[in-house]
């Protein structure tokens, strides 16, 4: 436990000193100041005002952008360890697979959390300034979403990475997942319905299954409890689960998954070669 | 015995890398290990460190099996790989992993440092990939010197040094407690000749000569 927390401190450190780490970090960041310093939080579109309406754009943004910028850091730092030897100089000291696997999960975690986190803290912040009531709730149920969207990526990151030998196998790899994922969001979903070729159900599971879609579902519904602007899937699973399960879904679902993913990421660090 | 391995065989990709090798290393023995490129001699290093598993064979280090007590084995066994890795912690960074997971001191490690006049007090926030070639060599020696292993084992060591800087390692390892057995892969036997007491010549995979010298 002691090397756990020592592996997680210092891939922590060296995330703070890296590159990625303040693009990441100013892109959240930038574009929660950005929403406020253009207006976006003041204007009244499709009915949602202030904090709610920045939030929204925040979750499309994060949809996009918070899972590639996971897996291509993630990926390439415990990979880019591997290759170059890091990995080799680190593991010949007593530590065990355990506490290194995890140490780093941990580490990585906290990294890539919570300069997210900070941006919609940030974002409360503005609106706090800015005066009015802020949506306790709804900052809570998202942060708690945000939580496990990052999680499930993270999982993702550190099976293919340590499944996948070579860094640029597994940030190819990286690079389809995502792609498919964010292609089966809603739109894409809806077009499979449409064309009838596929029954419904199927075009159901495929969004419960694909965690991108979830988070959105779930993150949205938040600020419109009728889903009446992300179409006919999520309006189906609501209808069925209720905004109650629906939430409690979108966070245990993605946890679940990264939890498995990382497990199985686990298991092959242990039972293959280290390098 | 310090360490065996047994009619050891491993494959990368169907190709033999290890053939059928068997090593004994006891204690006392300073071995040069030599062989072309390719030979195997960094793979076996990293079977006896336990980053691979092996086809077939047994490897035990001080009686254990360093997979299965990865822990345990290298408590005793002190590594310098082949290159520098960049390492992108700090100085400081490095040497509290160091300190904290193997319990060696950083008064020792200084003081190796500075008989080596590697000065590492003014650099301690430096990244160590931003060291020079030799500096980082240095570093990584001293932390292999001071933590009190019972196997020190070095994959080419002084690759990377200055003439000056291979003399001040060589001169190091005249101190080394004699009690504590060392391998050395090297391609310059000429450098180490009287520091070592066996040579192990390797080739294709396989072991193809080892005597006592
Ligand atoms: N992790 C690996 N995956 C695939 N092939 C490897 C791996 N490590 C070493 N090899 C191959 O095994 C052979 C022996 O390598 P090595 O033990 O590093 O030789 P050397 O005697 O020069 O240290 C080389 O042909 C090398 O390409
Ligand atoms: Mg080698």
């Amino acid at each position: 436990m002691k090397n756990l927390l020592l592996i997680a401190y210092l891939d922590v450190k060296e995330s703070l000193r890296s590159k990625w780490f303040y693009v990441y970090s100013v892109v959240f960041g930038g574009l929660m100041a950005l929403f406020f310093i253009t207006g976006v939080s003041d204007s009244v579109v499709m009915g949602f005002t202030g904090l709610s309406r920045t939030l929204l754009i925040f979750i499309q943004v994060t949809i996009i952008i918070l899972p590639i910028f996971i897996l291509i850091t993630t990926v390439k730092s415990i990979s880019g360890d591997r290759e170059s030897n890091v990995l080799e100089y680190m593991l010949s000291f007593p530590v065990s697979l355990k506490d290194y696997y995890w140490g780093k999960m941990l580490g990585r975690f906290s990294t890539v959390f919570l300069p997210v986190f900070l941006a919609l803290i940030l974002g409360v912040v503005f609106g706090m300034l800015k005066g009015g009531v802020l949506p306790w709730k709804m900052i809570f149920l998202y942060s708690a979403l945000l939580f496990s969207l990052s999680f499930v990526f993270l999982g993702l990151a550190f099976f293919l990475s340590t499944i996948l030998k070579s860094t640029d196998i597994a940030l190819g790899a990286s690079f389809v997942v995502w792609i498919v994922l964010l292609a089966f969001i809603d739109i894409a979903l809806m077009g499979l319905m449409l064309q009838n070729r596929v029954s419904d159900d199927v075009v159901i599971t495929l969004a419960m299954l694909n965690p991108i879609e979830v988070f959105r579902i779930g993150a949205i519904s938040l600020f419109d409890p009728e889903l009446t602007v992300i179409g006919p899937v999520a309006y189906y699973l609501l209808d069925t689960l209720g905004s109650t399960w629906l939430i409690v879904y979108a966070f245990v679902y993605p946890i679940v998954i990264g939890l498995l993913l990382s497990y199985i990421g686990y298991i092959a660090f242990r039972k293959k070669d280290l390098l | 015995m310090l360490a065996v391995a047994k009619d050891v065989t491993k494959s990368f990709m169907g190709t033999k890398v290890l053939d059928n090798v068997n090593l004994m290393i006891n204690q006392g023995d300073r071995i040069a290990m030599m062989g072309p490129n390719g030979a195997g001699k960094t793979t076996i290093v990293r079977a006896l460190l336990g980053f691979y598993h092996i086809d077939s064979g047994e490897i035990r280090v001080n009686g254990a099996d360093p997979i299965k007590n990865r822990v345990d084995v290298l408590k005793h066994i002190s590594f310098i790989p082949q290159l520098p890795p960049p390492v992108k912690l700090s100085i400081e960074e490095l040497l509290s992993f160091v300190e904290k997971s193997s319990a060696i001191s950083r008064e020792k490690i200084f003081l190796e440092s500075e008989r080596m006049d590697l000065d590492l007090k003014n650099q301690l926030n430096k990244p160590f990939f931003k060291l020079s070639g030799g500096m980082k060599q240095k570093l990584l020696i001293a932390i292999a010197l001071s933590k009190k292993s019972n196997l020190l084992i070095f994959d080419e060591p002084t690759a990377n040094l200055d003439p000056k800087g291979r003399e001040k390692f060589y001169e190091l390892l005249t101190e080394i407690d004699p009690s504590c057995s060392t391998l050395f892969i090297t391609h310059r036997l000429d450098e180490i000749e009287g520091l070592v007491n066996r040579q192990i010549y390797m080739d294709l995979g396989k072991v193809v000569e080892d005597e006592k010298i």
